[in-house]
């Protein structure tokens, strides 16, 4: 079989060229914010950590480093009960309208951030709240919301629905219930979704461009660089940003990874007992 | 029910406050509150408009036809050629760039893709070129590239990890040839995920403004630089909200479309 050798080796070489072509600007980023050349070209100038210092030493964008993470928090927190509640009433009712009501709790990421980002500016500016840290908020839980909504619902589709009957039975209020059986069944989705919606509100760029006013995030902060001329501070904010985002999205990763294996051992044993 | 309403409010009603805003006018550099259909027969009458939606059409259209291509025999070879583990990871790998700035990803381009770039160092270097590359539509599809094929590749394999293996093997046992395999048994059988690929790659580069501005360099303009250039410069927001509503009936009718095309049942 040297033929299916040869289209093995060859699909694998071609996985390899998308990944490398995926991670190239990336390494790149990271490698150039070392570099002490002023127009990143090859080859290398030699090992700095000017770009850094200057960053450092930068109060604009300690500033906007500051709001990014009063934005990305809020953002999460909201979105995410926001998310909870969709996907939760979507696990447990059936109404008329549901079909509009997912349209409309999924749609947002379907529309171009530069309209939403114009859309928000032309409502918030006539209702006067643009321009202000909450209009960012605003407009960056409309867009992570869905996000929320789809990682929570994953969790709920694997729930045992006699669990919730089983509470009630046992003479457990709704709100009881709520607490003790499906709070905690959805704890490690809701910690994801929560590091997943602070991420994406992290790297958001378009929309908090059109609303931000004088309240800049970290990303529309590199865009207006980007406006200007080749500056290697971009690959330094970028490097930084990255392991920020890098960091919560592992950490999402891991919290459900071990508490989802945690309960399902849980339930595993809770069931064999039940059989005995 | 709070997530209905904070749609309603933040979602829906700045999408009709838009269209409501397309029919509105400007006078002294201030927004008048009318009716006019003014927006409209000024900017459908303006050639640069025409010229934009095609050519914003054509780049979407050609990105999206380019990642498909590209992003298949990468899903493929996941799905179908290597261990679990190794998709696990894979996909793990595939998710990172989402949580990377796209920002700092298209600037990293501009140094590869430049007259004195990194590439066109290496190329010089065998004795060719140098060939422009920034600030061409090449520049423009490498940028949607980077946006949507880790997209398109998560999506397609997402599908063909789901095709039944004892299909395959049916097709392989009655006689089909490998390449049949893949377009009879194996393409219709992901049809769903591989033209929601599409879809989102569509919408993605349709309306991304970043790829065009910095890698195309802006001139000639697609429709979301046209929405900033008018939204920022001038004070013309309705314009802007007649390109911007224009968009988003384009982006329904590929997506509702497609979907039309992905769930048919074969005849």
């Amino acid at each position: 079989m040297t033929k299916e050798r040869i289209l093995r080796l060859f699909l694998h070489l071609y996985v390899c060229a998308v990944f490398v072509f995926v991670f190239l600007p990336i390494i790149t980023s990271f490698v150039f914010s070392f570099n002490s050349d002023r127009f990143p070209s090859l080859p290398l100038g030699h090992f700095t950590t000017h770009w850094y210092q200057t960053i450092f030493n930068d109060s604009d964008i300690w500033e906007a480093f500051g709001v990014s993470a009063i934005v990305s928090a809020s953002v999460a927190v909201l979105s995410t009960f926001i998310g909870f509640c969709t996907a939760y009433t979507d696990y447990r009712f059936n109404f008329r309208g549901k079909s509009i009501y997912l349209a409309l709790a999924l749609l947002p990421p379907t529309i171009p951030l530069v309209i939403m980002g114009l859309a928000m500016l032309a409502l918030l500016s006539r209702i006067n709240m643009s321009g202000e840290i909450y209009s960012i908020i605003v407009s960056h839980v409309v867009l992570c919301s869905p996000f929320a909504m789809a990682v929570i619902r994953m969790r709920l589709a694997q729930i045992d629905p006699d669990l919730e009957s089983a509470a009630w039975n046992l003479g457990a209020s709704e709100w009881r219930a709520m607490h003790q059986v499906i709070l905690p069944f959805c704890a490690p989705a809701i910690v994801s979704a929560f590091c997943l919606t602070a991420a994406v509100s992290f790297d958001e760029f378009a929309v908090s461009w059109f609303v931000s006013g004088l309240n800049k995030t970290v990303p529309v902060i590199i865009l207006e660089i980007l406006q200007g001329n080749t500056d290697p501070q971009i690959n330094a904010i970028g490097s930084i940003v990255f392991i920020t985002s890098m960091t919560l999205v592992v950490l999402a990763q891991i919290i459900y990874m071990t508490k989802a294996s945690d309960q399902r051992a849980l339930t595993g044993v809770i069931t064999r007992r039940q059989d005995q | 029910m709070p997530m209905v309403l904070w749609q309603l409010i933040f979602f829906i009603f700045p999408l009709m406050f838009l269209l409501l805003m397309s029919f509105w006018l400007v006078k002294n550099y201030r927004m008048v509150p009318g009716f006019d259909s003014i927006n409209w027969e000024k900017m459908y009458s303006k050639g640069y408009f025409w010229d934009a939606y095609w050519r914003t059409l054509i780049y979407a259209s050609v990105a999206t036809i380019v990642t498909s291509v590209l992003a298949f025999p990468c899903a493929f070879a996941l799905a179908f050629k290597t261990s679990a583990n190794v998709r696990r990871w894979a996909l793990f790998f595939l998710i990172i760039p989402f949580f990377t700035s796209y920002l700092v990803r298209i600037y990293s381009w501009q140094i590869f893709l430049g007259e004195n770039g990194v590439i066109n160092k290496l190329i010089g270097m065998i004795g060719f070129g140098p060939y422009p590359m920034l600030n061409t539509p090449v520049g423009t599809l490498v940028g949607y590239l980077t946006l949507c094929l880790p997209l398109a590749v998560v999506l397609q394999l997402i599908s063909l990890a789901n095709v039944d293996r004892n299909l395959v093997e049916a097709a392989h046992n009655l006689g089909c040839g490998r390449l049949r395999t893949v377009f009879s048994v194996i393409i219709p059988l992901a049809k769903v995920g591989i033209i929601i690929a599409a879809v989102f790659t569509f919408i993605l580069s349709f309306g991304d403004f970043v790829s065009p501005y910095y890698l195309g360099g802006s001139k000639p303009p697609t429709l979301s630089i046209l929405i900033i250039d008018t939204t920022k410069s001038g004070q013309q927001w309705p314009r802007a909200a007649v390109v911007a509503i224009t968009m988003i009936v384009t982006l329904l009718c590929v997506a509702f479309a497609a979907v039309t095309t992905a769930y048919r049942k074969r005849a």
